[in-house]
């Protein structure tokens, strides 16, 4: 065991101490009293959380694939199965990305949840542990406890805290999520009783069979790209942002979309080569609809929410699109690409929620003509979406690029149809900006907001001094990675090459007789296969 | 020497013998109840206390083991429970509550005989012993029309049917292998059942009777209705003991017919499939709570019986762990169906809405067990499906276990049905929900229970392994 792991060198279990840190501010938050002492509460231990897992970045080694930090504990003898948490390239910085996240989570519910605000600390913190816990797990059966467990409080911070139609919404998200991740449990077990473990590396470097691989890849690839979500999958994800409260859709959009990600590069990729490599195809096609497709329905939306909704469809498309091509600019490019759209994409619907808690509307004809009123906030809308565009100097722009380097490099055809992405995407956020911050037409929501008399109960004010801090501070991440995404990168290098060079040995199948020639007639035949379907 | 290991049984009587004696005298019910609970708890006590015994009594008849004695230790606790759920048996007949005490006690007195008998004559006695009592109770219920008399008839007619076609397996085991003792037709019925088409069509038809009380296809039919008619706290019994002890006799059976079972498998996977996939499709459509329950209980017969048929120890261990965890979810919904039913009516989802406002320690226990139910982490119900999944695909059931998966993310969507239900708003305004200090306790022991044993599922689960290692 010890070739995979570097146990933890700091003199704390920091990953530990980050899966309890929540679960601790729950528990103390089920005695405090008060809306503002429990804002106050929840707030400083999600930044207490982010502080503590700061160490992460500034002593994580670049130089190794292995993974560090590790914590390793027995639990369940009986299965051979340990409580192992450990850290490598690929997840330190969805960890960062979590803790740093969650805190802005807190604060753009400070007004706009305006019930049960016990419940909602208790929910939230526990939505952190588990999220959390998804990305630390070494062992499958932990990674799949956090990954369920993750369910309940999302329900509930949708099903409680929703909007008008939040139990169509909840229950659908819910059901999705579940029947694609039961399968992955039927995996997991098919996985441990063929090699007798459940220790991810362990797994990563056992090759199974071809078909059996096959059937991994599936199994898993059901539950990851409903998550994702990919596009024959993608519907639950518009009624689940549209209805969410503002933290959900942040922790949606920001977080829990990146697991499917992490799930294919964790479990897919390394566990499955060969098979991964069969699919690429499908998958590929897969890919290119969802950038289309979520280009074009963003199009069409009226409903802000909506609109940014389908539009990380297409962001995601880009991500699946980077991982599998399978090449270094690829899947470091989609990995960049999970991070931006978590900056980018969350601080669209923080935006979002400011400008609902004023006009009570999402739709785009009630909020326009903001620019009059408004001008930090369309400052930053502005910012964000052309970051969302991917606009040379942003975060976006960088990993767009790296995924297109890559896909001009292997399929120059598959480069050409994505480009129609990012003018989709260009297409959309400019039509937004223009009717929300220029339109002159009828019909605006804030015309009647001067009803109260005397002149100055104006409801459109601008961004005060909390909202103005979450939008900075995602601000530097856009800049940042946009004009210096060098350390990110870095951080990323050996684990990716390590993964790649997992993809390469394992994907020549070892034991049962796929010959050379049959899998490439294999390929063909997914080829064909897809061009009959569409 | 004999009276240590019968410890547990001996003071289950002298239970019955004082509840006997107090229903020759007026009571309250509060007296009757901590009575009642007391003498639970002191039985639990000895249960425990006696947990390692092992012995052959009553020539050879009744054998004292680890898996008994786990059995009986699961069988006081539930019984302690639905005594303290139910403290006021506020859906009894007032005039009845010692008598119904004492019967639910006999019942369960059978249900511990049950678990320790090991020779067939041996095993009807106590069956009936303990469905008889239950057949008294049943229809015991206050002022709810005559459903609670359609509950009773129903479950006796089914219960004597079963318990026919039992008798009948029976005389075949018998005039096939000339014995009555199960271990002596574990040398013999392996034989047999690989050869003969009678010997699988015996075993299949001695196992009916603990389908019945497992409510498992095709004996199923009486559930719904009689969970609808009984009254609450009759239900929570109905819906939990006699499956825990159905469930060890079919381990005990299972083991009996040999470990290459594949003629029987085959019976088995087949009424595991429709249990469950019958018991979800049914499910989904109900509004009475307790229907729904029932519904879902025959869908969660057809997952145990996913570990029953594996025969081996990881499987079997599996089922054990799976029916205990049942028991305290289960339990846990009866617990608050209860405590919403001021006079002991029926609870439907109308009834759930806003209880988050009115009581949020009952929507919690509601939503735990709910989500305990439908499998998810980290709650006991999740580590109960995975160690059957595990098991079953260690045998290489793949089928069965792909059919089980996509039949518990049908499943999650009544269960939620529940959860979300409990925490939306109300249409009116309803009155809060005070419940006394033992009530709230008790729902704080589900919670925990049935997250801490999901987290920390190590020590029942190494108990169950030891108690199956006695049937290999």
């Amino acid at each position: 065991m010890e070739n995979y792991l570097i146990l933890n060198t700091l003199n704390y279990p920091i990953l530990s101490t980050l899966l309890i840190l929540p679960v601790v501010g729950a528990i103390v938050a089920m005695f405090l009293r008060g809306d503002t002492v429990l804002k106050y509460w929840s707030f400083a231990v999600t930044v207490v959380t982010a502080l503590v897992s700061l160490p992460l970045w500034s002593s994580f080694d670049q130089s190794t694939a292995k993974y560090q930090f590790v914590e390793l504990r027995h639990w369940f003898p009986a299965l051979h199965l340990d409580f192992v948490l450990g850290v490598d390239g690929i997840s330190v910085l969805l960890v960062l990305l979590t803790t740093l996240v969650m805190p802005l989570c807190i604060l753009c519910s400070w007004t706009y949840i305006k019930t049960r605000w016990k419940e909602f600390v208790i929910v939230t913190l526990l939505m952190e542990t588990a999220m959390l816990g998804v990305f630390v797990s070494m062992n499958t059966v932990l990674f799949y406890i956090f990954w369920e467990g993750m369910l309940v409080p999302m329900y509930l911070i949708i099903a409680i805290w929703g909007g008008a139609r939040k139990d169509y919404a909840s229950i659908k998200f819910f059901l999705y999520t579940f029947a694609g991740s039961i399968f992955l449990l039927v995996a997991i077990i098919a996985m441990y009783i063929k090699t007798g473990t459940f220790f991810i590396p362990e797994l990563m470097d056992y090759s199974f069979s071809f078909t059996f691989q096959v059937w991994i890849f599936l199994a898993c690839a059901i539950g990851f790209a409903i998550k994702m979500p990919m596009f024959p999958f993608h519907t639950w994800l518009p009624a689940a942002h549209v209805e969410a409260p503002v933290a959900g859709s942040v922790i949606l959009a920001s977080i829990l979309l990146k697991m499917g990600g992490y799930g294919f590069l964790r479990f897919c990729l390394p566990m499955a080569p060969a098979a991964t490599v069969y699919f690429v195809p499908l998958l590929l096609v897969m890919s290119l609809i969802s950038i289309v497709v979520g280009g074009y329905l963003a199009l069409g939306q009226t409903d802000i929410k909506k609109l940014i909704a389908y539009s990380s469809v297409g962001h995601m498309g880009f991500v699946t699109l980077g991982i599998f091509l399978l090449n270094d600019a690829g899947i470091k490019g989609a990995m960049l690409q999970m991070l931006n759209h978590g900056v980018t994409t969350g601080a669209l619907f923080i935006l979002i929620g400011i400008i609902y808690e004023r006009t009570h509307s999402r739709e785009i004809a009630d909020n326009s003509k903001l620019g009059m009123f408004m001008p930090i906030y369309v400052t930053f809308l502005g910012l964000f979406s052309l970051s969302s565009l991917a606009f040379p100097g942003t975060n976006s722009f960088v990993s767009e690029f790296l995924v297109l380097y890559g896909a001009f490099d292997k399929y120059p055809l598959v480069g050409a149809v994505s480009i129609l992405g990012a003018i989709l995407a260009a297409a959309y956020m400019l039509r937004l900006l223009q009717k929300m911050i220029w339109d002159d037409s009828d019909g605006h929501a804030h015309h009647d907001h001067d009803d109260h008399g005397d002149g100055k109960g104006h409801k459109l004010f601008d961004c005060n001094a909390r909202e103005f801090i979450q939008l900075a501070f995602l601000t530097v991440f856009v800049f940042w990675i946009g004009l210096h995404p060098t350390p990110i990168l870095d951080i990323m290098d050996s684990s990716v090459a390590h993964l790649l060079h997992q993809i390469d040995v394992g994907s020549v199948v070892p034991t049962e007789a796929v010959h050379h020639g049959e899998s490439h007639a294999l390929l063909n035949n997914a080829g064909a296969w897809i061009k009959n379907l569409f | 020497m004999l009276n240590a290991i019968f410890m547990p049984e001996i003071f289950m009587m002298l239970t019955v013998l004082i509840l006997f004696f107090m229903t020759l005298g007026h009571f309250k019910t509060g007296t009757i109840q901590a009575v009642s609970l007391l003498l639970a708890a002191v039985t639990l006590a000895v249960t425990l206390a006696s947990s390692g015994a092992h012995g052959l009594m009553f020539f050879d008849a009744y054998q004292v083991d680890a898996l008994s004695q786990l059995f009986k230790v699961v069988i006081v606790l539930g019984l302690f429970l639905v005594f303290f759920l139910g403290t006021g048996l506020t859906g009894i007949e007032e005039k009845l509550h010692t008598e119904y005490n004492m019967f639910l006690t006999i019942s369960a007195m059978g249900l511990m005989f049950l678990s320790s008998s090991v020779e067939l004559l041996t095993i009807l006695l106590s069956l009936e012993i303990s469905s008889y009592a239950l057949y008294v109770v049943i229809p015991f219920r206050r002022g709810q029309g005559r459903i609670h008399v359609e509950a009773g008839i129903k479950y006796i007619l089914f219960g004597a049917a079963s318990t026919g076609l039992t008798l009948y397996g029976m005389s075949y085991i018998f005039g096939l292998a000339h014995t009555t003792y199960l271990s002596e037709l574990r040398d013999i019925m392996p034989g047999l059942v690989a050869t003969q088409p009678l010997a699988v069509m015996a075993i299949i038809l001695v196992m009916t009777a603990f389908f019945y009380k497992l409510a498992m296809f095709p004996m199923h039919f009486w559930t719904p209705d009689v969970y609808q008619g009984a009254a609450n706290e009759t239900s929570s019994f109905v819906a939990t003991l006699p499956k825990v002890a159905a469930v060890l006799l079919l381990l005990r059976f299972v083991a009996v017919a040999g470990f290459d079972i594949s003629k029987v498998t085959w019976v088995l996977a087949t009424i595991a499939v429709l249990s469950m996939t019958l018991g979800n499709l049914s499910a989904l459509v109900q509004t009475d709570l307790k229907r729904l329950l029932a519904y879902s209980s025959i869908a969660h017969a057809g997952y145990v019986m996913l570990g029953i048929l594996t025969a081996d120890e990881m499987g079997m261990a599996a089922a054990v762990f799976y029916v205990i965890g049942y028991l305290l979810m289960n339990l846990g919904v009866f617990y608050v169906i209860y405590n919403i039913s001021p006079q002991g009516e029926n609870v439907t989802f109308e009834d759930l809405k806003g209880l988050s406002r009115r009581s949020p320690l009952l929507a919690m226990t509601l939503l735990v067990s709910a989500f305990g139910m439908a499998g998810i982490p980290p709650t006991i119900g999740f580590i109960g499906k995975f160690m059957l999944f595990t098991g079953a695909l260690h045998e290489g059931f793949y089928a069965l276990v792909i059919i089980a998966v996509m039949n518990a993310a049908v499943a999650a969507f009544y269960y939620l049905k529940m959860a979300r239900a409990a925490y939306c708003a109300a249409d009116s305004e309803q009155s809060a929900i005070v419940l006394p200090f033992g009530a709230k306790l008790m729902g704080v022991f589900f919670i925990l229970a049935i997250i801490l044993i999901g987290a920390l599922p190590q020590g029942l689960l190494a108990t169950a392994k030891a108690a199956v290692a006695t049937l290999l």
